[in-house]
């Protein structure tokens, strides 16, 4: 069924008897051509791009519990193309103007709103990194305004200009950066990918990778066994787990972000913000609740729950930066699951096992990458060759030193 | 989250620098084969359930201590000091 404006008055003048569920709910098949495991926003893109892009359509994505269960429904739903790093650049660039062409494309509203990004900076230095990250992103073709302080104000007047301790030098706005419907993203996707034949099969939980003479021929599953000629795992917080299923030690170390969201206000903040000085980054859903959210706890954890000291971290920062929501109340807080690599940017590679690929470590940015990252991982599983937008996403990087470290802080997972 | 360090007793985790897995307490021998340093700085087994990891009592006594942690309930079952452990 085609959606559009027309279909929505019809419907709505007939009561509503005319819609039919979104995507079918079919039993697993024997065997496919492809399996995705995983059904997020990277693994239903997967689905999505190897069907459209690559004509390959006799594919099942498992999920464990229901579709966009994950971090799809768990993010602060931001989109920019603001990286530094050639290798990084290029792919959210590209990701960006996949972005921008996302709701035609898929027939589905993922309320996708460039409402632009400003990165605060407070102090002289940050403003040198900025001017100097503003000018790789010019270079990649996308759009970047150094605001002094007297232009943050016309955008953000709200703003506590008068801090002593963390005062507003300026910032940089990335007008095309904004947000999305985080929800609707996995859903349009999963939509996209079963009118093409794609079987979307939920609690369905993989416990097993069948490999012979190193190569991959199925996975097992709490719906039985199920044979493949190429599976992709496409898991996010849950790699370190799957890819053991395949005899691997992956460079990742999984840990919990919080993020919050108050009541619904009138509309307040028309941008996304984020603090220089708190790791703090806050936006208005269409809803009208605030969405904001900080910092890692910083420990390894697969608890979908995080502490008090980085909630009472937030909430400073936040009242630091804008005192105006100190009157909001906080409605909601949750934790998801972060695949965090040692350089903080991901991989999406083959493995040492024919036929098996790995789409990882995403860090806390991968609702931004969904585009880009299911494009590129359908062109990496269907032509055996890595989108070149994504060539330097190679899981042996950390052996030879090839590092994509975008804030230059290290080997230690939990500070990118 | 609290931890018990064995000098300072029960202090609450602000208090604590997380370090990550132990494994950083292994560090291979100088001239040890890229991957064994590969395996060292970068992979890990992360696992979903007990785990080992460092953390230094910064706000405290300065010590690193070894955690016996859960990474699903975050429960603790164990604190010891680096310093002096038998390995």
């Amino acid at each position: 069924m085609r959606y559009s404006g027309l279909k929505v008055i019809t419907e709505g003048l007939f009561g509503n008897k005319g819609w039919t569920p979104a995507w079918r709910d079919p039993a697993p098949k024997a065997e496919y051509d492809v399996i995705i495991i995983g059904g997020g926003g990277h693994g239903l893109s997967t689905a999505y791009y190897l069907a459209k892009n690559h004509g390959i359509t006799n594919i099942a994505v498992l999920e464990k519990g229901y579709l966009g269960s994950g971090n799809i429904g768990r993010n602060t739903t931001i989109v920019r193309a603001n990286y530094f790093l050639p290798g990084n650049s290029e792919f959210y660039s590209h990701s960006m103007k996949l972005w921008e062409g996302l709701e035609s494309d898929l027939n589905y509203n993922v309320m996708h709103s460039q409402r632009g990004l400003i990165n605060l900076f407070h102090s002289d230095g940050q403003r040198d990194a900025f001017v100097r990250r503003g000018n790789a992103m010019i270079n990649q073709g996308d759009d970047a305004i150094l605001l002094d302080r007297d232009g943050v104000r016309e955008h953000l007047p709200y703003l506590d200009f008068d801090n002593t301790r963390f005062p507003i030098y300026g910032g940089l706005l990335h007008p095309r950066g904004g947000s999305a419907r985080h929800d609707a993203v996995a859903w349009g996707y999963a939509r996209g990918a079963d009118q093409r034949g794609v079987d979307l099969i939920q609690n369905c939980e993989v416990n097993g990778i069948d490999i012979e003479n190193g190569v991959v021929r199925g996975v097992q599953t709490t719906r039985g066994a199920i044979r493949a000629k190429k599976v992709g795992i496409v898991v996010a917080g849950r790699s370190s787990q799957v890819a053991a299923m395949a005899g691997m030690r992956l460079p990742i170390e999984s840990h919990v972000l919080q993020a919050f969201v108050t009541e619904g206000l009138k509309p307040v903040i028309n941008h996304v913000i984020s603090f220089g000085m708190g790791h703090f980054y806050i936006s208005q859903s269409d809803k009208g609740g605030l969405v904001f959210g900080g910092d890692l706890d910083f420990y390894a954890s697969y608890a979908s729950r995080g502490n008090l000291p980085m909630v009472e971290h937030v909430m400073e920062a936040g009242m630091t930066l804008m005192p105006m929501i100190g009157r909001a109340k906080v409605l909601r807080s949750w934790g998801g699951i972060m695949d965090m690599s040692p350089d903080g940017s991901p991989v999406i590679d083959k493995t040492h096992v024919d036929g098996l690929f790995i789409d990882c470590g995403w860090n806390y940015g991968g609702f931004k990458a969904v585009p880009a990252s299911g494009w590129c991982m359908a062109h990496l599983m269907a032509t055996g060759e890595p989108h070149e937008v994504a060539a330097k996403f190679r899981l042996d990087r950390f052996a030879t030193g090839h590092l994509l470290d975008e804030e230059g802080t290290g080997s230690q997972h939990n500070l990118h | 989250m609290r931890l018990t360090c064995p000098l300072c007793g029960d202090r609450d985790r602000r208090e604590f620098y997380y370090y990550g897995a132990e494994d950083y307490l292994h560090r291979p021998a100088e001239g040890a084969p890229l991957a064994d340093l590969d395996n060292y700085l970068h992979l890990r087994d992360n696992p979903a359930g007990v785990t080992k990891d460092l953390w230094y009592h910064e706000a405290g006594c300065s010590q690193w201590l070894l955690v016996t942690r859960n990474t699903v309930t975050h429960e603790i079952s164990g604190v010891e000091l680096v310093a002096g452990r038998k390995a």
